[in-house]
């Protein structure tokens, strides 16, 4: 199977945040970035799993800035067969996802996989956008994903309250949840080979943004916690009732 | 216009659509328009949208629209704010909602926002919030493009009653095939998933042993709240996959959320932190999570949980 595994990075989740002076940007400095867990831990795993049973290639593509390699070499280093890098500062998902497809049109790939969401903004949008320019059918919220002659697809997909079981034919879009595989930790010899891994610095395609951030705040503060004595419930019950209002 | 894609469950709409119905009401008025909700497939109550402010609801009644498939929906709804001239899309940020919402930007060239959490104003701009670095910062957009699409956080608004029953119109479209299949659909029955939960009593690994579970259950059962456990909870089987809360399992936003015997984690943080009160029984005066608690009981949780179940027995007793 020839699979495209759409991988971003994120700030970890333990990090701190702050922006620049005028609030309109994320202010990197000592910000730990990682790979997007869903990225890595399910959808290139799983990706890496279907190539090692069916054969075939897997390939990374990142839509950033040259910082991103670093994110993109231990995909590599996790097994990825080689890496391509749309060479820009993304302004908005719907841009992410163009290039993401401009890539993907030329190159057939049989499956396309990503993370059900990113952890830093949590918009779950990219999938279902490269779908729609690709005119693919898009499988969101993936757990299981099992096909036995990448041709035909049987995957079961987290819906509200429940567990949904379809099947799909090549190629489609899938989303990537908790459960479709296990992280995967690099080696030694992984980490060497991704030295040595071709990863494509290509440039972006024209697109005219359509939703743009114009300004980051910082919630307001969380009042200090109210201490209850543990034989004393039912004063926190009266409190949840009189005080918060929501019983 | 603003059109609202009004979700159902069998036919049955309930409080995600009358969120997403108050909402794009909310938004209508902020733009000096009226707002419509766009109902698919089998609608037993959807007239019960106009109570929410939609001033009427198309229908697209098509059976083939009861198994759901991004691709086919998104196609419907585009065709159909296109037949009524919709400026703003407005959907729920729930997994059928979100599976759907970035087709319909990319379809219909539109600026999005997924998992907006208040409403946009339109002074120098159309513009909106949302949370975002795990619930650290709040970023405002700006939609330039002339049709926007939305999709709203659960909870982030009480669905209010603004008008009466609205009339329901059949709207002719052409349903095309899909390429997924659904083989099979199993909901949990009988209780109110975690996404819609405003009650939310979870418990981690202070409780020992899955056998404790009890005491929690007959707290959730008292207040007819939804149960959840932490991650560790759920990886080693003590509790099911489905009630893990967390930025790996579910992102809840319930209006009250009891932590027992769960450290606070940052990555659970991430998950429950949009709770609208939290409450935090450990019995470790250090637990990270009393920082993000509104009430903390400090306390073996053996002792303290019957103790909260039974207070509130004596308060419903009383109501």
């Amino acid at each position: 199977m020839k699979i495209l595994v759409c991988v971003s990075k994120t700030p970890d989740t333990t990090t701190k945040i702050a922006f620049n002076a005028s609030n309109t940007e994320l202010d990197g400095n000592g910000v730990q970035y990682i790979m997007n867990p869903y990225d890595e831990w399910y959808a290139l795993v799983r990706a890496l799993e279907l190539k090692e049973a069916l054969g075939g290639t897997v390939t990374l593509i990142n839509v950033g800035p040259a910082d991103n390699d670093q994110v993109i070499r231990k995909g590599l280093a996790i097994g990825a067969d080689d890496a391509v890098r749309i060479d820009m500062n993304p302004p908005s998902a719907l841009n992410v996802a163009f290039q993401i497809a401009e890539h993907a049109r030329a190159e057939s790939y049989d499956l396309i996989l990503l993370g059900k969401e990113t952890i830093d903004y949590n918009g779950s949008e990219i999938g279902a956008m490269v779908a729609e320019y690709l005119d693919l059918p898009f499988v969101s919220y993936a757990t299981k994903l099992d096909t036995s002659d990448g041709k035909t697809a049987t995957i079961q997909r987290d819906i509200e309250g429940g567990v949904e079981e379809v099947e799909v034919d090549t190629p489609f879009v899938l989303s990537a949840a908790k459960g479709l595989a296990e992280q995967r930790i690099p080696n030694m010899k992984g980490i060497m080979m991704a030295k040595s891994k071709a990863l494509k610095v290509l440039a972006p395609a024209a697109f005219e943004d359509k939703a743009v951030t114009v300004q980051y705040t910082l919630p307001p503060a969380k009042s200090a916690v109210k201490m209850i004595a543990p034989e004393n419930m039912e004063e926190l019950v009266k409190l949840l009732h009189e005080e918060a209002k929501v019983i | 216009m603003v059109l609202v894609f009004a979700e159902s469950q069998k036919g049955n709409f309930k409080k995600t659509a009358f969120e997403a119905v108050t909402y794009g009401y909310k938004t209508a008025q902020v733009l000096g328009t009226e707002c419509v909700a766009l109902a698919l497939g089998t609608a037993h109550n959807a007239a019960d949208l106009g109570l929410y402010g939609a001033s009427k609801v198309l229908h697209v009644a098509d059976a083939a629209l009861d198994q759901f498939d991004s691709q086919v929906y998104a196609k419907v709804i585009a065709e159909a704010s296109q037949q009524v001239g919709a400026n703003v899309i407005v959907l729920s940020h729930t997994s059928t909602g979100k599976s759907i919402h970035g087709r319909l930007a990319a379809r219909l060239s539109a600026g999005s926002v997924a998992g907006v959490n208040s409403i946009p104003t339109a002074d120098g701009g159309f513009k909106v919030k949302k949370g975002v670095f795990s619930g650290k910062a709040i970023a405002e957009y700006e939609i330039k493009s002339e049709v926007k699409v939305l999709s709203v956080m659960g909870n982030s608004l009480q669905p209010a009653v603004v008008g009466s029953a609205a009339a329901v119109e059949t709207l002719s479209i052409a349903v095309p095939a899909s390429r997924v299949k659904v083989k099979s659909v199993s909901r949990i029955e009988g209780i109110v998933p975690l996404p819609e939960a405003e009650l939310v009593v979870s418990a981690g690994r202070g409780m020992k042993g899955p056998e404790n579970w009890g005491i929690v259950e007959d707290l959730a059962n008292v207040l007819g709240a939804t149960t959840a456990c932490s991650r560790p909870v759920a990886d080693v089987h003590w509790r099911p996959h489905h009630e893990h809360v967390g930025q790996t399992g579910i992102a809840i936003r319930p209006n009250l959320y009891i932590a027992i015997g769960i450290s606070g984690a940052i990555q659970h943080l991430a998950g429950v932190n949009n709770s609208k009160t939290i409450v935090v029984i450990n019995k470790d005066p250090e637990a990270p999570f009393f920082k993000a608690a509104d009430y903390g009981v400090v306390g073996d949780l053996f002792e303290v949980v019957p103790k909260l179940t039974e207070a509130f027995k004596k308060f419903k007793a009383a109501e």
